[in-house]
């Protein structure tokens, strides 16, 4: 049985909770479904007054808290999510999708000119933007929440963290901290594999380099990375093409700005400054 | 004349995905429905080609949340077909039962958390726990359970990382596996009960004539019931290896929506998914799930899609079963993969996703980068059918109040567990057409 969280006489109004989607694959939004030991206490402690994938009965706002997955692709969204913002006190993204424009930001890298001219053959069947961009490059987000997919502790943490007003303990550290922090042997070091760990932002809990794999970056660049440095090393140190390095800096977070500011320049100008 | 009316549901609820649906209809009979997917298009055929080969897992699974096994699955089968690669049978032995996980998972967040809400009038499963906390409960257990197998063979429920052209980057040990066999031993209690709970449900009647059967089409094994491997069939006579698929099927553009329409060539519509694989395949499931089907009267052929939450636990105690009997007979592998050497070719690959038949077809080049990709998603498959099923039930329940008939038709929907985020990527394909007759 599920304990009830909420004190008896406890007659305050639950906080509001709304849980949007744009331009995804529903696997952040799912992470919430994902929580089977503790969805309910979470419904019994707030309102979930909007969430399309789990109920059909929608509530109008305003809204306590806001999580937004996905990330811009149409003029529809751009607008949508002004609306949204307008009707939410704390706005939180969550994912690379709605932090950094997601998988699909790829399409921010092609020809431009050849997408539009296909686009524009079929004017009346397609709705697209050139670009995918992140939810922070329309409205203001309260705060954004890293990972291609989302850790779901580290969800459960952020809306409890704006329940109580206080801020959340997202660490900003890199991928290798965690590393350290689960007793893995450095896949770089011992093994030579090239790994993005010194670059990525933490929160998966160093899941790659424990089942013997390279980091692929897809938590996005952590604080202050330093991207050149790792490509350097990844070309002179463990002989990485560098069309291996670009597509590792160009993936689920292509278009977060230090991953695409060194994309392009390991692109253009062969290292040069 | 009668004046004509709509149904209207601008964003359809407890589906994965943005779709809506459009019926226009009156006495005289049904004139207009459209299952329209607004969902935007991402274009991942499109922006996958000069990718290297060995991202395909990791780039499609990120096609779907839900199901991204799937797409790992049908990625690395493909790649491997155009590789030549042949696996040894442990490493098939793991991949299937990382595979049991996500069905297990995706259905039973469909039964407790989608549909069962249908049936016994609720918006969604957080309300209906209210006045039946211990029947969510049970699925949410029973959904971890399978997060549980995805979490220990793939590193985490979404998006998984061990996957691999030519198997996996770390496989475990023998004794890694025996707390889940506990897990999962005690979670297939729970699904015999859900099987016995989904047959007692309310079902509308609903068949459709015998000019109209559905044409079911599935994987089919002789040795197993399908998952990774198997050529496809069809309740129709249809049996053609893989990588035929492209030869009997057509997708087709419609103005009202992201997804293209698949139809079969020489017939139209069909139905994919798991009445399609009960259907084609129950001789193979395992004894103790055809046993309960038996005692609950649920004969080896279903075509009422109401009842496909019955077919849905029955497949989920059928993975608990596979599973606990992969993992009994588990030998650890000496190599975690077989080595995949890029080499240009055309490579095939189909595997059952829980929503139904997955293809996936790639062009790789000499430097192993891939030149072209098809995938086509159970969703686009069945929408067809989707739209078929509204035609012919509408009419048999008009006289229901309005609401109801509404709430008829999104249950009707649910039925087929859409799964729109997946069957929206495809536009790319027609875009590449275009390109070619505009260059």
């Amino acid at each position: 049985m599920v304990q009830p969280t909420r004190a008896l006489g406890d007659t305050k109004p639950k906080a509001r909770l709304a849980v949007w989607k744009f331009t995804s694959c529903d696997g952040c939004q799912l992470s919430l479904l994902d929580c089977e030991d503790e969805l309910l206490q979470l419904a019994d402690c707030v309102e979930i007054a909007y969430f399309m994938e789990a109920s059909s009965n929608p509530s109008p706002g305003p809204y306590d808290l806001s999580l937004v997955e996905g990330s811009i692709t149409t003029a529809d969204e751009a607008r949508r999510i002004r609306e949204i913002r307008a009707q939410s006190r704390v706005l939180v993204t969550i994912g690379a999708c709605a932090t950094a424009g997601g998988i699909q930001a790829l399409r921010n890298f092609a020809n431009v000119e050849d997408f539009i001219a296909a686009v524009y053959a079929h004017p009346d069947y397609i709705d697209t933007l050139k670009t995918s961009t992140p939810i922070s490059a329309h409205v203001a987000v309260d705060f954004e929440l890293h990972g291609c997919p989302i850790n779901k502790r580290q969800l459960l943490e952020v809306i409890s963290a704006y329940l109580h007003r206080r801020p959340p303990q997202v660490p900003a550290h890199s991928v290798c901290i965690e590393c350290k922090m689960r007793g893995n042997v450095c896949i770089w070091i011992a093994h030579g594999t090239p790994c993005m760990g010194p670059v990525t932002h933490a929160g998966c809990g160093a899941i790659c380099p424990a089942y013997s794999r390279g980091c692929y970056g897809c938590y996005g660049p952590k604080e202050n990375p330093n991207t050149a440095s790792l490509c350097h090393w990844w070309q002179r140190e463990l002989g990485a093409e560098k069309a291996v390095v670009i597509e590792n800096l160009r993936n689920f977070n292509a278009a977060a700005p230090d991953f695409e500011a060194e994309s392009r320049r390991q692109e253009g100008d062969d290292g040069q400054k | 004349m009668a004046k004509s009316k709509t149904i209207k549901v601008d964003y359809l609820a407890r589906v994965e995905g943005e779709g809506a649906l459009y019926i226009r209809y009156d006495d005289a009979g049904v004139h207009d429905v459209k299952l329209k997917i607004f969902e935007p298009p991402r274009f991942f055929e499109g922006f996958m080609r000069g990718r290297d080969f060995r991202e395909a897992p990791d780039i499609t699974a990120r096609i779907c949340g839900i199901c991204p096994i799937a797409y790992q699955m049908s990625a690395v089968h493909a790649m491997e077909d155009a590789l030549g690669l042949t696996l040894p049978p442990e490493l098939h032995a793991l991949r299937r039962l990382i595979y049991c996980g996500e069905w297990i998972e995706s259905h039973t967040l469909h039964i407790y958390m989608l549909h069962a809400p249908d049936f016994l009038g609720y918006p969604g499963a957080v309300a209906m726990a209210k006045d039946h906390p211990q029947l969510v409960q049970d699925g949410l257990q029973i959904k971890k359970a399978g997060n549980a197998i995805v979490s220990l063979l793939g590193g985490r429920e979404v998006h998984p990382i061990n996957v691999r052209v030519g198997g996996f980057y770390r496989v475990p040990s023998a004794g890694e596996l025996q707390p889940l066999r506990e897990q999962l031993l005690h979670a297939r209690d729970m699904a015999v009960e859900t099987v016995r709970w989904a047959a007692s449900l309310p079902f509308p009647k609903f068949e459709r004539a015998l000019s109209d059967q559905y044409e079911f089409v599935a994987l089919s094994h002789p040795e197993e019931y399908p998952m990774n491997r198997g050529s496809i069939v069809s309740t129709r006579g249809l049996a053609i290896p893989v990588r035929d698929y492209d030869g009997h099927f057509r997708e087709e553009h419609v103005e009202y929506s992201s997804a293209l329409h698949s139809t079969l060539i020489e017939r139209g519509a069909y139905f994919v998914g798991p009445m399609a694989r009960y259907n084609l395949n129950y001789e193979r499931l395992s004894p103790l799930v055809r046993q309960l089907a038996d005692e609950i009267g649920f004969a080896p052929f279903c075509a009422n899609p109401f009842q496909s939450i019955v077919v849905r636990s029955l497949e989920v105690l059928f993975a608990f079963d596979e599973a606990v009997r992969l993992i009994e007979n588990y030998r650890q592998p000496d190599i975690a993969h077989v080595h995949a050497e890029p080499k240009p070719g055309m490579g095939y690959g189909a595997t059952e996703a829980p929503r139904g038949l997955l293809y996936h077809r790639y062009q790789i080049d000499d430097a192993g980068k891939i030149a072209e990709a098809k995938i086509v998603a159970p969703t686009s498959q069945n929408q067809k059918t989707i739209e078929d099923d509204l035609r012919v039930m509408l009419p048999k329940f008009m006289y229901l109040p309005e609401k109801q008939l509404q709430a008829q038709c999104e249950q009707a929907i649910r039925n087929y567990d859409p799964c729109i985020s997946c069957s929206t990527h495809f536009l790319k394909m027609h875009l590449q057409r275009a390109e070619r007759t505009a260059s």
